[in-house]
């Protein structure tokens, strides 16, 4: 399946810290890298989506598991480096 | 129109910031962009005390409708990218001592503007070095002269475009044709005919612009973007500075402000009691920074005892007053578990407070 390089723990960080926090390690990744995102709020299983869609990454996939949610997804085009 | 853009040179797509709240007002300034051909992207700032995002985690109320973040829905319905940017440790000199001072709350919205349109000059100066003419031209705002009794009104604008260092680069679409011509205006990138000349507390005009650009789901703040103009929050906060005899506060201070009942039995001790399940799970993540107390016999909420018990008569009086707000709150006696941060439990067994044995004076906010 998906192979996810990079790791970002947010766990226990209420959004939208855990959109803020994908978002600065985005920006230190190259397009076509891939970032898993494991969180316990549950807000950030449509936040960080959100966030990508917006920002043209793409969403790899999403799940729970007991009390945590994760996200897995892909660089894209612009990392957003420029801030 | 776009009349003086001039036809020899390949016109530049002018690129313009956007300070986006999440609200009405900052969407459709983007949308007045948009509609003459500027090219925006948002940024929301982060300052903690926030009333999108995680409130709506904590409280498990309508859970599935409201479980969005403002700012980055809005970009969605704009089709814009949506800079977040986390500025809560900064943004505390800003609350502890705003220069312009506090709205009718601990509100500082003028200071709050400043720094807010300050960080969007940083970050538009910053662009321009770096890519130059992919860079950002200019900072747009929702701001409409005399929306807001402190911070906007007609004697503020100035202040906040000079004090913040955007100047003549800052716009605001749904005001400008009230203010001086900024620089976008003189140049031609946007047409200043096509502004709006929005003033006063109605919201009758902005509601008519949503009507026209087809928008007709957006959040209404009622008092404003934040936890600050809320009274019982204030309250709250003025309360935390008073009982550390100090003006300061951490991140999570502020988070816990935001939930649960608020009771303070004694001037160093206050409790901090859930009030539903999304609290207590919220309040859940703290037991290992603050004791805490729960119920062992019959069903009862979480509470954080935000200070130290100085004997074991303080330690039953916070344990009576959880007690009170149990399932067991009518029987003779309820047992209940105080755990300190390391883990440390023990049990007591009181009787709960009677519900009008705790003086409303205890109660915070
Ligand atoms: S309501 Fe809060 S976020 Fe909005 S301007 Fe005032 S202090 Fe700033």
């Amino acid at each position: 399946m998906t192979e996810a390089v990079h790791e970002l723990d947010v766990r226990r960080m209420l959004c939208p810290m855990p959109v803020i926090k994908t978002q600065n390690k985005v920006r230190t990744l190259a397009t076509g890298d891939c970032l898993r995102v494991v969180c316990t709020d549950p807000g950030a299983l449509s936040d960080i989506p959100a966030w990508c869609r917006i920002n043209g990454h793409q969403v790899l996939e999403t799940g729970e598991a007991g009390n945590e949610v994760f996200v897995v997804l892909r660089v894209g085009e612009d990392n957003g480096a420029l801030f | 129109m776009m009349s003086s853009v001039t036809e020899s040179t390949q016109p530049i797509k002018r690129r313009a910031i956007a300070l986006v709240s999440g609200g009405l007002d900052s969407m459709l300034a983007v949308k007045v962009m948009q509609e003459q051909g500027i090219e925006v992207e948002g940024v929301n700032f982060f300052t903690g005390f926030c009333v999108e995002g995680h409130t709506h985690a904590i409280r498990k109320k309508d859970k599935d409708k409201e479980k969005r973040n403002n700012a980055l829905w809005v970009a969605e319905q704009l089709g814009i990218k949506m800079h977040i940017i986390d500025i809560s440790e900064e943004y505390k000199d800003v609350v502890l001592n705003p220069r312009h001072g506090y709205g009718a709350n601990l509100n500082p919205c003028l200071d709050c503007k400043i720094f807010m349109v300050n960080q969007a000059t940083l970050m538009i100066n910053k662009a321009r070095e770096l890519a130059g003419d992919r860079g950002f031209d200019f900072i747009v705002t929702g701001e409409v002269i005399g929306q807001r009794p402190k911070s906007q009104r007609k004697a503020t604008m100035p202040i906040i475009s000079a004090e913040s260092g955007a100047d003549e680069r800052l716009l605001r679409p749904l005001c400008a044709k009230n203010l001086p011509a900024t620089l976008p205006e003189r140049e031609g990138w946007v047409d200043r005919e096509s502004l709006h000349d929005f003033s006063g507390r109605s919201r009758k005009p902005q509601m008519a612009l949503a009507k026209k650009f087809g928008l007709d789901d957006f959040a209404q703040p009622a008092g404003g973007c934040c936890f600050l103009t809320d009274e019982s929050y204030s309250n709250k906060l003025a309360d935390l500075w008073k009982a550390r005899n100090e003006r300061r506060y951490e991140l999570d201070d502020i988070m816990l402000l935001k939930v649960g009942r608020h009771i303070r039995p004694q001037p160093h001790l206050k409790l901090i009691i859930s009030r539903e399940e999304g609290e207590n799970r919220f309040l859940e993540g703290y037991r290992y920074q603050f004791t805490s107390i729960t119920t062992v016999s019959c069903p009862g909420p979480l509470a954080l005892v935000d200070g130290n018990f100085q004997n074991d008569e303080e330690m039953q009086q916070a344990a009576a007053i959880v007690a009170r707000y149990s399932k067991g709150r009518s029987s003779d006696e309820v047992t209940l578990e105080v755990r300190s941060p390391d883990g440390v439990a023990r049990q007591v067994t009181v009787e709960p407070f009677h519900p009008d044995a705790v003086p409303l004076a205890w109660n915070v906010g």
